[in-house]
């Protein structure tokens, strides 16, 4: 909007001061001037003083205080006097509270592009603190562990089983859902390719061993990455900002003995189950799929997978569940508690514990891979 | 917007939390330019009325006039009208954690007017000032303190110079400097301004201070059992419930 200053103000040069004659309405609708001419005006004459005249003043609202704040500052700086008696007593007692707390030495933030080294370097003191706050955690994890052991872990049974209700029951249908469609998904593959060989029947070898050994650990950890450590981020994360956790600080009780552990343990009792449950129904899945499109009976199926699959590869992928319930645990828990004290910070610890569990569940799948081919099971 | 009608008209309003009635038969006015308080014990409703009467709660019963216009019979554009001419500063500050507190002055401003950005920059410096917090423009709100919050939630409820002020215990967690530079805040924007400001507090320094006229609400008899300006309230009263509060006697 473009205002033409005139209508606004007139500038009457008097010997060594300047009165301003304000006329007219001053609110942002009705558009306010640009102060710049008139500082301009001030800077060239340098009067001794500044007065008001505000007879033919109308109507004004914060656009005329802006103004005025704005006139006031540049005149300090010049050294020009303002006769702030001269205006409305309304103005002047909104002027004098505008002006009563001055600002705070140093409080303002000179906000600069940071150079590309000196971003690095705070990236890698980030990555170092990071680190050591979770070294943190883990050595108050097992010290934790080992006050349970010795029964002196402080926290509620009723936490616990409230934790594995939860992480359990209340995970079923999305681990049902999830396995079967992962069942049926590898045994229609597996079919397309083997019955070019006449080969069918493997079909139950390979939904077998992939739910037992890798797919019905990994789904099941994925699912509570996404489910259980996520909600243990936001809940541990929301205690913070509500300073609920520095009120078990300051009482003395251990926040990981009291919060963490029956999460930790929740899950490290819940997965190996969730997991046999869910290399049931892929399996269950994969027969579905022989029994509809390769006409394989379920007896035929199930008896190959006796014979073809053995207890061990079972044994492994449950072994495998419970180290990720460990890992899912410790990675929402622990962005939990690191997370900082607003609303997107919370947000921030969800996403980093969902994207730090699943990258700790690959990493530790391809470990205990290795360390199984090594031993030879 | 002025009209020969009360600012604020509040008639048979009952508030309830599903079954629960929380405030019953509440009957007040509040008129263009005055200073109001709801006064009451904790848990009595103070704040509960308050949300009703900024158009964040529906009444089990009874009609909200903001204007001589029912907020609840009023279509959806014209209550987020009237709405949007409300400046409201809650309990704990409400700013938004992901701005800065210049970004949490700009929105509103953005939204709801036609300034450039230097307008919108001098607009933000002169309402930080005005609440004691002149530089603190680029901070979060998780980096400053409580009352630091409280002031420029106060300067974002400020920003738009709305016709009607709600203010939620707002010198609860401020100092004593603070809190009174606030009184002298609240009674320039009624003087100045002309705006009509609507108080719920438990201060009674501040109460006596700014309040015009003041209601005084019961949570056992669920309803208004004194009403008037506070100082003549504390004079005239009789009611011992009443005289408890505002003279902090057992």
């Amino acid at each position: 909007m473009s205002i033409n200053a005139a209508e606004k103000y007139q500038i009457i040069n008097l010997e060594e001061s300047i009165l301003l004659q304000l006329s007219g309405d001053w609110r942002f609708q009705s558009g306010i001037p640009d102060i710049e001419p008139l500082l301009n005006h001030l800077q060239s004459i340098q009067p001794a003083k500044l007065s008001f005249d505000c007879q033919q003043l109308g109507s004004w609202d914060s656009g005329l205080m802006t103004f005025l704040v704005s006139l006031i500052n540049s005149c300090k700086e010049n050294n020009i006097q303002t006769l702030q008696e001269t205006l409305p007593a309304g103005i002047q007692k909104l002027l004098q509270l505008s002006f009563a707390v001055p600002e705070r030495k140093g409080a303002r933030r000179v906000i600069l592009g940071q150079p590309v080294l000196a971003k690095i370097g705070n990236v890698t003191i980030e990555m170092h603190r990071n680190w050591n706050d979770l070294l943190e955690f883990i050595g108050e994890l097992l010290f934790g562990f080992l006050n349970f052991l010795r029964g002196r872990a402080r926290f509620r049974y009723s936490d616990l089983f409230y934790q594995i209700e939860c992480a359990g029951p209340s995970a079923l249908m999305i681990i049902t859902l999830i396995s079967l469609l992962v069942g049926m998904i590898l045994a229609f593959v597996g079919a397309v390719q083997l019955q070019l060989f006449g080969a069918e029947i493997f079909v139950a070898n390979l939904v077998g061993l992939g739910m037992a050994r890798e797919m019905g650990a990994m789904m099941t950890a994925i699912i509570m990455a996404g489910r259980t450590g996520a909600a243990y981020a936001a809940q541990l994360g929301t205690m913070q900002v509500n300073e609920e956790i520095d009120a078990f600080k300051t009482m003395g009780i251990s926040p990981i003995e009291f919060l963490v552990f029956p999460r930790l343990l929740a899950l490290i009792i819940t997965m190996p189950l969730l997991c046999i449950y869910a290399d049931f129904m892929g399996i269950m899945g994969g027969a579905v799929v022989s029994a509809t499109m390769l006409d394989i009976s379920f007896f035929q199926y199930f008896q190959q997978i006796q014979g073809f699959v053995p207890p061990v590869h079972f044994i492994i992928g449950i072994v495998k569940a419970g180290v990720f319930g460990i890992l899912v645990a410790t990675a929402g828990c622990f962005r939990g508690l690191q997370c900082g004290r607003s609303a997107s910070a919370v947000g921030f610890a969800t996403t980093s514990a969902v994207v730090t569990s699943i990258v700790l569940i690959i990493v530790a799948d391809a470990i205990i891979t290795i360390l199984c081919q090594l031993i030879g099971v | 917007m002025m009209t020969d009608s009360p600012h604020l008209d509040i008639r048979n309003l009952t508030m309830a939390y599903g079954e629960i009635i929380i405030q019953e038969n509440i009957n007040f006015t509040v008129n263009h330019g005055e200073v109001f308080v709801i006064m009451g014990g904790s848990g009595c409703g103070k704040s509960t009325l308050l949300r009703h009467l900024v158009g964040l709660m529906e009444p089990s019963s009874g009609d909200v006039f903001v204007n001589g216009t029912n907020l609840w019979q009023a279509s959806i554009e014209e209550r987020n009208q009237i709405i949007s001419r409300n400046g409201v500063l809650y309990q704990g500050g409400a700013l938004w954690s992901s701005m800065t507190l210049a970004e949490n002055i700009t929105l509103p401003l953005t939204e709801y007017s036609d300034l450039n950005q230097k307008q919108i920059e001098e607009v933000i410096s002169y309402k930080l000032s005005l609440v004691g917090l002149a530089g603190f423009e680029d901070y979060y709100p998780s980096e400053i303190s409580g009352g630091m919050r409280k002031r420029a939630g106060l300067a974002r409820a400020m920003a738009l110079d709305p016709d009607i002020l709600f203010f939620d215990e707002p010198s609860a967690g401020l100092d004593p400097v603070s809190s009174r530079l606030l009184d002298d805040l609240i009674l320039e924007l009624r003087d100045s301004l002309g705006a009509t400001v609507v108080i719920v507090s438990h201060e009674l320094a501040s109460i006596f201070t700014v309040g015009d006229n003041s209601i005084f609400l019961d949570p056992d008899e669920k309803t208004i059992i004194a009403s008037g300006p506070p100082k003549e309230l504390l004079k005239t009263t009789n009611d011992p419930r009443v005289i408890q509060f505002l003279t902090r006697t057992t």
